[in-house]
C-alpha cells in the first residue's frame, strides 16, 4: 500500500485556503471510507464494512471541527483539481486501488493510517513553507491532530495480528478463469 | 468554498443514484465515477440535463450508478443510442461510457463512424486491455504477448488496437488520455471533453485489478504528456504514434463543426413514411 508523500505544490498563505484544504481532505476522505464500506457490504466482508463505516464517521467529526473553525469565514471556491496536491489526489483520498475484496481490518486500518501519515506530511510541509503566522499556527495544530489520528490508528492496529502472506488467495473465487 | 451547509452548488456526491456499484473493490472504474461526478459538479449540470448511454460490460454499468438519465443498451451500440439521444434531444448532456472490449470490438465500426460523423458528446472508454465481465479474455487493446487468457494461449499474437490514432484518423474533435488512479486530474480533462464542441474521446486507463492485476502498476508508470494539446492532425498523429500509450492529458483539440441536423425535415419524413403502412 502506498505511503508517497503528499505536499502541495505551491505555499498556502491564509488560514481561509488551508480550512479550504483541509476541509476538501476531510470530505474527500469520509467519501473514500463510505465507498470502501459499500464495496466490502457487496462483497459480504462485513467486519471490514463497519471498520470503513465507522472510519467515516470519524472522518465526519473532522468535518464539524473544520466547519466550526471556518464559522464566519469565506473560504476559497476550489473545484476538485484545483487542489494543488503533489501527486493530484488529496491526501486522505486515494488508495481506492489498494482495496480487496478478502483484506481484513489489519489492511484497512493500515490504509486508513498511510492516508494519515500522508496528511501528517501535508500540513508539516503547509507549515514549513508559509510565511503566515495563523496559517503555520493553525497547520502546526492540523499536525498534531492527525499524528494523534496515527497513533491511535496504530493501536487499533495492535489487536489484530498481521495476515500472513497468500491472505488474498480465495480457494473458491467468485470470478475463476474458465 | 464556503462551509457545505451554506454551499447551494450541487456537490460531486448528488450524481451517485446510491446503487452499490458491483465491480470489484480495487476497480480502477470506481476513480472514474468519481471523475464523472466531479465534472458534472464542475460544470453543475443538472442532473435531469444530462444522460450516460452505455453498451455491454463492467464499465457500462456506470448509468445505474448516476443520478442523470441513463441508458443501458446493447453490446457495443452505446454510439449509436447516444447519437440518435443527441439529435433528438441536442439540449442534454450525453456522454458515452463503456469498455475497450464494448467500444473497440463489438462497437468498433459505431465508433469510427461516430468519429467521422463528430456528433457533440464525450465518449468515455475505460481500457482496461481484457474482457472482465465474461472472465478475462483478451480484448482489442489487449498486448499481443499476454498469455493469461484461456482463449489465447501464448498471446493474441496480433497487434492491439490504437483508439486515439483510429478517433484522430476518423476525425473525432477531442481525443485524451487519463489515468483512473489521477481521480482529479482526469475530472478536468471530462470537464474539457464535455465543453469542446463536437466528438469528444477520453480513454481512461482502469486497471481490472482481477484478471490483469499487475495493472495495479499503471500508476507508476503513467505521466502527464509533456507537450500541450495541438490542433494540428499531423502532428498529434506522430505523437499518438510514438508515445507508447503511457502519455496521459488532453492530445488533439480539432475544430471541426459537431454534426446537428434539423429535426423538422426529419419529422416530416417520417409522417410521409408513415402514411405508406396505413391500411
Amino acid at each position: 500500500m502506498s505511503d508517497s508523500i503528499n505536499n502541495p505544490a505551491r505555499t498556502i498563505g491564509s488560514t481561509e485556503e488551508l480550512l479550504a484544504y483541509s476541509l476538501a481532505l476531510e470530505t474527500e476522505a469520509v467519501e473514500r471510507f463510505n465507498d470502501l464500506a459499500d464495496q466490502m457490504e457487496t462483497h459480504h466482508n462485513y467486519e471490514v464494512a463497519d471498520l470503513f463505516r465507522k472510519l467515516a464517521k470519524i472522518e465526519g467529526l473532522h468535518i464539524e471541527n473544520v466547519n466550526q473553525a471556518a464559522t464566519g469565514k469565506q473560504l476559497p471556491s476550489l473545484l476538485a483539481w484545483e487542489f494543488e496536491w503533489d501527486d493530484g489526489e488529496s491526501p486522505e483520498g486515494g488508495a481506492m486501488q489498494d482495496a480487496h475484496y478478502l483484506m481484513q481490518p489489519w489492511h484497512a486500518i493500515e490504509l486508513a493510517m498511510q492516508g494519515e501519515k500522508r496528511a501528517v506530511a501535508f500540513f508539516r510541509h503547509v507549515a514549513e513553507t508559509t510565511s503566515d503566522d495563523k496559517v503555520l499556527k493553525m497547520a502546526l495544530e492540523l499536525v498534531e491532530e492527525e499524528e494523534e489520528h496515527v497513533a491511535l490508528l496504530q493501536q487499533w492496529q495492535e489487536r489484530f495480528p498481521k495476515p500472513d502472506d497468500g491472505w488474498d488467495e480465495d480457494l473458491d473465487p467468485p470470478a475463476m478463469l474458465e | 468554498m464556503t462551509a457545505p451547509s451554506a454551499c447551494a452548488l450541487i456537490q460531486p456526491k448528488e450524481y451517485k443514484s446510491g446503487v452499490k456499484p458491483v465491480w470489484c473493490p480495487g476497480c480502477g472504474d470506481f476513480g472514474v465515477l468519481g471523475s464523472i461526478t466531479k465534472a458534472l459538479s464542475g460544470l453543475q449540470i443538472r442532473p435531469e440535463n444530462a444522460a450516460i448511454i452505455s453498451g455491454i460490460g463492467c464499465s457500462s454499468r456506470m448509468p445505474t450508478y448516476l443520478s442523470t438519465y441513463g441508458f443501458h443498451g446493447v453490446h457495443g451500440r452505446a454510439l449509436a443510442l447516444a447519437t440518435g439521444l443527441k439529435v433528438a434531444r441536442p439540449d442534454l448532456t450525453v456522454i458515452a461510457t463503456g469498455g475497450d472490449g464494448d467500444g473497440f470490438s463489438i462497437g468498433g465500426n459505431h465508433f469510427m463512424h461516430t468519429c467521422r460523423r463528430n456528433p457533440d458528446m464525450t465518449y468515455i472508454v475505460m481500457d482496461n486491455q481484457v474482457y472482465g465481465m465474461t472472465k478475462g479474455q483478451a480484448s482489442p487493446t489487449t498486448e499481443p504477448n499476454w498469455e493469461k487468457g484461456k482463449l489465447t494461449p501464448g498471446g493474441t499474437g496480433i497487434n492491439p488496437f490504437q483508439p486515439l490514432v483510429i478517433a484522430l484518423a476518423s476525425g473525432a474533435n477531442f481525443i485524451a488520455r487519463c489515468s483512473s488512479a489521477d481521480s482529479n486530474g482526469t475530472a478536468r480533462v471530462i470537464m474539457e471533453a464535455i465543453r469542446h464542441p463536437g466528438f469528444s474521446l477520453v480513454q481512461i486507463l482502469s486497471p481490472c485489478v482481477t484478471f490483469r492485476p499487475e495493472q495495479r502498476e499503471w500508476k507508476n508508470m503513467l505521466i502527464p504528456a509533456p507537450v500541450v494539446a495541438t490542433s494540428d492532425p499531423a502532428q498529434a498523429a506522430r505523437r499518438l504514434l510514438t508515445d507508447e500509450g503511457l502519455f496521459t492529458g488532453i492530445l488533439y483539440v480539432g475544430n471541426r463543426p459537431a454534426y446537428q441536423p434539423t429535426l423538422e425535415a426529419s419529422i416530416d419524413d417520417v409522417a410521409k413514411l408513415d402514411e405508406e403502412f396505413q391500411l
